[in-house]
């Protein structure tokens, strides 16, 4: 059961999201029933059932983003991108997700594309950090 | 950026060449315990726990198999130490945990790390590959599990359960690791910043350690200041040094109150801030979020609530409950639809998450609640008599 994590995780960075036929082979794989592996799948944040954007861009609204106009700046990506938190631009380019802290408060506001950190963020930087992801 | 922050006792984090293991492997391990144990070192995460204590407990059990995990899943509000401490140093960490695996006997440890910090993941894994290399590694195999998106998952017991392929929920205690802990067995975890300090206690001795801090708290802290200063990022500082001090180093003006310790921390208000900060009063996981008088204190805890709800496991009901509810009063006050009870109703729903709630999590999730009633019980008051107002200004406009 402990290479459970590790094989729904490998799933998520290969295909984007963990599909239901995905889950299915890991149960009948280690032999577990496939309540565990939904149960283990739907826990963690940074796991999906639903397919993702190419990338998936994480911003922190945190306490200490906040402080630092993480409002201001988060309404300034949803504006660029035309999609609401928790929703995927129709090209499939982009997911874009509200997040709780990601420890990179000293550069706060802050926000993970895919797994890269860009920190100080203002809305005018946004467009160009866009516009750097195909 | 906050790399030359280190502002006191900066020898502390140099690389030293692993004179720390090489002098440990010449001693016993009972030896290597009890000089921990002289040296009053207890646990950076929050709960402060005597690590020498930790490591004998986890010794002395009859078990063959003993773990050893390194808890860097560094998901408290406001807390990037550990990053730092990876980022600019990750041999201090794996020399303390080849010292930390002699002690207790472990032959395997494993580092859990966040999920948010993958990018960390390939420095860590050569840093691993060149202590192998340099034969440092030849009892010890250290893996490195990386989390999946989970705050709960900082608590020991959900990171076992992590581990173990589980939903990340908290177990019931006892028994407690050092017993029963990862796959039953014996286990010791320790933060990233406590295994930090191992190798330079074994190096300069307990005594040299010691000498620094106060009483109930020796040697020093990393401490991460956010918010309203001009400066933030990691500071070191000796233990019981006043939150003062630190606000000064990090440029901080006109401050109505501080949480220190993270989301669940206490909440210290403007007239308190020479409070010194070690075990015996406050310090927590090292977070210190610094608030000026333009913030709002209900805003605040709203938001505070929010965090802890969405990330409360679920298995317990006084958490999972009553965060829920805490959510609910607090999101009235601040859309100004408060009434007279809620005050009463969180100070209620506070006293049965503290008694009831199964891990630290819910039972500590109150505090802020708690402390900003004692000290800033006039801006929720303000709140209910605004919401009163609007309302009679709906019932007069009809």
């Amino acid at each position: 059961m402990e290479k459970l994590l590790n094989m729904i995780k490998s799933e998520q960075n290969q295909n984007g999201y963990v599909s239901e036929d995905a889950m299915n082979h890991i149960a009948q794989d280690l032999e577990l029933p496939l309540g565990h592996v939904y149960g283990v799948t739907t826990f963690y944040s940074f796991l999906s059932t639903e397919p993702l954007g190419r990338h998936v861009i994480r911003i922190c609204k945190s306490v200490p983003c906040f402080l630092q106009n993480g409002e201001t700046v988060a309404a300034s990506l949803q504006k660029n991108l035309g999609i609401a938190p928790g929703e995927t631009t129709a090209d499939g380019r982009f997911t874009f997700l509200l997040t709780n802290c990601i420890g990179a408060c000293d550069k706060a506001p802050a926000m993970l594309v895919d797994d890269v950190v860009y920190g100080n963020l203002t809305p005018e930087r946004i467009k160009t950090i866009l516009q750097s992801h195909d | 950026m906050p790399e030359k922050k280190i502002l006191i006792k900066e020898e502390i984090r140099e690389i030293q060449g692993f004179k720390g293991l090489e002098k440990a492997l010449s001693m016993s391990p009972d030896d290597v315990i009890s000089e921990i144990k002289a040296s009053g070192l207890r646990g950076r995460g929050g709960a402060g726990f005597p690590c020498g204590m930790k490591w004998e407990l986890a010794q002395k059990a009859p078990e063959e198999e003993k773990y050893l995990i390194c808890n860097a899943d560094e998901g408290e509000v406001g807390t990037f130490k550990d990053r730092y401490l990876l980022q600019k140093n990750p041999f201090l960490l794996l020399e303390g945990m080849i010292i930390a695996a002699y002690a207790i006997g472990a032959s395997i440890a494993y580092i859990y790390l966040r999920d948010e910090y993958h990018y960390l993941v390939q420095d860590l894994k050569k840093a691993i590959e060149q202590c192998r290399i340099k034969g440092y590694l030849k009892n010890l195999e250290i893996e490195i599990q990386e989390g999946a998106g989970a705050y709960i998952c900082g608590e020991e017991s959900a990171l076992m359960n992590s581990i173990e392929g589980k939903r990340g929920e908290s177990r019931f205690k006892p028994p407690f690791p050092p017993q029963k802990g990862l796959f039953q067995k014996p286990t010791i975890i320790n933060n990233v910043e406590t295994l930090s300090n191992v190798p330079l206690i074994i190096e300069k001795g307990a005594k040299w350690y010691s000498a620094m801090g106060t009483s109930e708290s020796k040697g020093t802290k990393l401490f991460c200041v956010t918010g309203d200063v001009k400066n933030p990022g990691v500071y070191e500082m000796e233990m019981g040094s006043k939150l003062q001090e630190l606000l000064d180093l990090a440029g901080a003006g006109n401050v109505k109150w501080v949480q220190v310790g993270g989301s669940t921390g206490a909440v210290i208000p403007f007239g308190m801030l020479q409070k010194p900060l070690c075990y015996e009063t406050v310090l927590g996981s090292g977070a210190v979020m610094v608030f000026d008088a333009t913030r709002d204190v209900v805003d605040f805890v709203y938001r505070t609530l929010e965090f802890l709800n969405e990330e409360s496991c679920g298995k317990c009901t006084p958490c999972r409950e009553g965060t829920e509810v805490m959510v609910e009063i607090l999101g009235r006050m601040v859309n100004g639809e408060g009434v007279q009870e809620d005050i009463d109703n969180l100070q209620d729903l506070s006293d049965t998450m503290i008694r009831a709630a199964l891990c630290g999590l819910g039972q500590a999730a109150p505090t802020p609640v708690l402390d900003t009633l004692a000290y800033f019980r006039k801006d929720y008051e303000d709140r209910i008599s605004q919401s009163v107002f609007l309302r009679s200004l709906k019932t007069i406009n009809g």
